[in-house]
């Protein structure tokens, strides 16, 4: 019991120091990312157990905001290979077991 | 084989039958000839074939004998169709029954055509021409042209009847002859042919606009730049980065940790002295003994001529001049900032030769404004090694001769200050106040003194408001007191409601006594000199009706004790002995003179400044009634010198005049003359030397007044 218990708060822990979104590649420019950054971190807090939401949020906010053709990624293990239009790629982890991936080619 | 046979019958069948529409043509032998051949090339085809090899006969062949071989077989040709069928049954409705249809058609049709020709000679022709007929030649060439159709349609030959084809002969006949005709005639067919054309009367008349021609134009943007990325994300490489980060967040903060503790502990070691100096270090500081060490090399190769102008240069051409001297000016410096200010105090650095402190305010009342203190060094003449700026401008300064980062100075409002290069504040770092009696007229002179019995600091001041004062610096405070109230005897004014006011003398210079160490002069601005103690606030040891208006300067010789120099707006420059009270030499120098020095390296030379731009170098050893060299250093009419001071080792003035320039000028060798050397005798050197020679001209200048005295 105390062994489940020390995972449990170790696990607590961990998601506790891993909350905040870290980026992993970018080519945004600075205003654009923060944005973007912030765009992902709100809408996976929202639809926290829905990916498929969270990533259709983002997708149109960015389309909105910056122009459409944009495409986005979220889950916990995929691996990609994309073509994207030059500064506008924003890879990035959240939560400590998300995976957002955020481009725009149209 | 006989099936084969069967087929040449039947072509040679059909021949004939096409053959009799054609009369002309003998139509049977040709046939035959025509299967002969036919037959021959076949049949050389098959010998051929036999020749090389026997004949495969199928197995269940007939073995016939000669006789039966021989036997013929006659065939009766009939026009029956043989592959028409005979037995052609069809239902009855009447009698609902089949019944055989007896009649057969037997005809074959191979080629049909049907005509439209009509003949010329027939009714319908004749019809036909005369309704058309426009002229007869386009009648009769189309009738040509018809039977010419004919003509080969015949020739084809078809099923056509008999009769036809004998009318046709006919027209053939015709045809020849209208032939003939045509040849007789001028026009050839082609003509014709287009006349043809215009037989309805019909003008064909063409024309045809410009079409532009076709453009096509294009353009294309270009695509947006495209990059690939890849990457796969699971569990544990997003666990990795986030680890990777946290590590690299720690570090960082123990990296900042340690920085400000370690900066703490060496604050703590090295103490208050170097704190202010290590807060304000920044990258640039880090460099700037490079920068600095930079600055001078291209200085020195910017100035190289003077440099060496400086270093080496003596002018040769004062050996044809008997007495008389040059000044060669070498730097000028300058700075933006003191372009409106007048230089109004200069002193060389005690210890560094080549520095010198240069300070800037106003003689103008009218235009008062803020002060420079500036230091330049001769080895940097484009810009001040230190810069400090004050409110109020500056008259005076002083260096500390053993602590020679120290500098006072006198401002036009009355205060005094320290400044101490050592700190790179731009603010003093004592200053006086007005509650800690401060002059209430303009500083005109400050002198460093030795230290007091308490090892403090302290220096003199004086000032147009009569007093002179000690001020010493006392646990950071500059503590003032009154040495000497320029009380002039008599007068004192009767002021209203019997009210006493002294009115007191305006000292604008002073001097101390190199070894009596509390003798002192003061100049006025009322002309005298006093000769006053340090010990007695209340009266003057002697008084020198020196000139007629404001003493300018006056200086101690720095040989010889007893004697003092003063100089005058009264445009003279007078040579005391202080124990005497008519002074040893007069010069009229035919201007304001601003400021007078003496040399350091002879008792006799002497240098003055007028405000007229000149400056004068005399040398009362060689010639006792006239400047060895008078030279006008600045424009006249804009420009005044103000200040002149001798550089205590080389052979170089400093001269600054009103428009903040100061010029630095190398005194030629006739200026700075000494006593020539003779062989086997060593010339003394030495204070005892010049002492001396100082001697004989004041005893010389004292005989001719004595012997006139009695």
């Amino acid at each position: 019991m105390a062994d489940t218990g020390e995972g449990k708060k170790e696990e607590a822990d961990y998601k506790r120091l891993h909350s905040f979104p870290l980026i992993r590649h970018t080519d945004m420019p600075e205003e654009m990312r923060v944005e973007a950054m912030e765009l992902c971190v709100t809408a996976c807090e929202k639809y926290a157990t829905n990916n498929e939401s969270a990533a259709k949020m983002i997708k149109e906010m960015m389309d909105k905001k910056f122009g459409s053709s944009w495409h986005v990624v979220i889950g916990e293990g995929f691996g990609f290979e994309i073509t994207h239009e030059v500064k506008n790629l924003l890879y990035m982890f959240f939560g400590g077991s998300l995976a957002v991936c955020v481009w725009k080619c149209s | 084989m006989p099936a084969k046979g069967g087929d040449k019958q039947r072509q040679s069948q059909s021949g004939p039958s096409g053959g009799k529409a054609a009369p002309p043509r003998p139509a049977k032998p040709i046939c035959k000839k025509r299967d002969e051949d036919a037959s021959t090339d076949l049949g050389e085809g098959v010998d051929e074939w036999t020749a090389v090899k026997t004949l495969v006969k199928p197995p269940d062949q007939l073995e016939l004998t000669e006789a039966e071989l021989k036997e013929e077989f006659t065939r009766v040709l009939t026009a029956n169709n043989p592959h028409a069928p005979q037995n052609i049954v069809r239902y009855s409705f009447k009698e609902r029954a089949y019944k055989p249809i007896g009649y057969v058609d037997q005809t074959a049709i191979h080629f049909s055509l049907n005509g439209n020709l009509i003949l010329k000679d027939s009714d319908e022709g004749r019809r036909q021409s005369v309704k058309s007929a426009v002229s007869e030649k386009p009648s009769l060439a189309s009738s040509a042209v018809i039977s010419e159709e004919t003509e080969i349609k015949d020739e084809e030959g078809t099923e056509d009847t008999q009769a036809e084809g004998e009318e046709e002969a006919e027209e053939a006949g015709t045809a020849e002859e209208a032939e003939a005709a045509e040849a007789e005639e001028p026009p050839p067919p082609k003509v014709k042919e287009q006349k043809l054309a215009n037989r309805f009367n019909f003008i064909e008349r063409a024309s045809k606009t410009l079409n532009n021609p076709l453009r096509e134009r294009a353009c294309q943007s270009e695509p947006t730049p495209c990059k690939n990325f890849s990457a796969t994300a699971n569990q544990w490489e997003i666990y990795d980065a986030y680890m990777e980060e946290l590590q690299k967040m720690e570090k960082s903060k123990e990296k900042e940790k340690p920085k400000a503790q370690i900066a703490k502990k060496e604050e703590k070691k090295k103490g208050r002295k170097l704190t202010s100096l290590e807060s304000q270090s920044d990258d640039i500081t880090k460099i700037s003994k490079a920068a600095k060490i930079m600055e001078r090399m291209v200085n020195q190769n910017i100035f190289d001529d003077i440099a060496q102008d400086f270093k080496y240069f003596e002018d040769a051409s004062d050996e044809y001049r008997d007495q008389k001297g040059t000044l060669l000016p070498l730097w000028k410096f300058q700075y933006d900032k003191t372009k409106r200010l007048a230089v109004t105090a200069i002193s060389w650095n005690p210890k560094y030769k080549d520095l010198f402190a240069v300070g800037y305010g106003s003689y103008d009342f009218m235009k008062q404004s803020h002060g420079m203190l500036l230091l330049y060094t001769m080895k940097n003449p484009s810009f001040p090694e230190y810069v400090f700026s004050s409110e109020s401008g500056i008259m005076c300064l002083d260096i500390h001769n053993d602590q020679p980062y120290l500098m006072a100075v006198g401002f036009y409002d009355g205060n005094v200050a320290i400044y101490n290069l050592k700190k790179a504040t731009s603010q003093p770092s004592y200053k006086s106040s007005a509650k800690s009696g401060k002059h209430t007229d303009p500083v005109w002179q400050v002198k460093w003194q030795k230290d007091d019995m308490d090892n403090n600091l302290n220096f003199f001041s004086v000032s147009s408001d009569g007093r002179i004062v000690s001020w010493t610096l006392v646990k950071n405070e500059l503590v003032h007191t009154d040495v000497i109230k320029l009380s002039a005897e008599g007068t004192t004014m009767q002021g209203p409601e019997g009210l006493q006011l002294q009115t007191l003398g305006c000292g604008t210079s002073f001097d101390f006594h190199k070894k009596i160490d509390y003798l002192f002069l003061v100049g006025t601005e009322e002309g005298k000199i006093y000769k006053c103690s340090k010990c007695y606030s209340s009266q003057f040891l002697d008084v020198f009706e020196a000139h007629h208006m404001a003493v300018d300067s006056v200086s101690w010789n720095p040989y010889h004790l007893k004697v003092f120099i003063s100089c005058s707006s009264d445009w003279t420059v007078k040579i005391w002995d202080h124990t005497i009270k008519t002074p040893m030499f007069i010069y009229d120098l035919h201007s304001a003179v601003g400021d007078v020095a003496w040399s350091p390296y002879s008792s006799t030379v002497f240098a003055a400044v007028t405000t007229d731009g000149k400056a004068h170098v005399f040398d009362l050893s060689i010639n006792k009634y006239e400047a060895l060299c008078t030279q006008i250093v600045v424009a006249k009419k804009k420009n005044k010198i103000t200040h002149i001071q001798f550089n205590p080792v080389y052979p170089v003035v400093i001269i600054g005049d009103e428009r903040g320039h100061i010029t630095c000028l190398k005194l030629s060798p006739n200026l700075r003359k000494m006593p020539k050397e003779k062989k086997g005798q060593v010339v003394k050197k030495g204070p005892e030397v010049e002492i001396a020679k100082l001697d004989k001209l004041l005893n010389l200048m004292r005989e001719p007044e004595g012997t006139a005295g009695k």
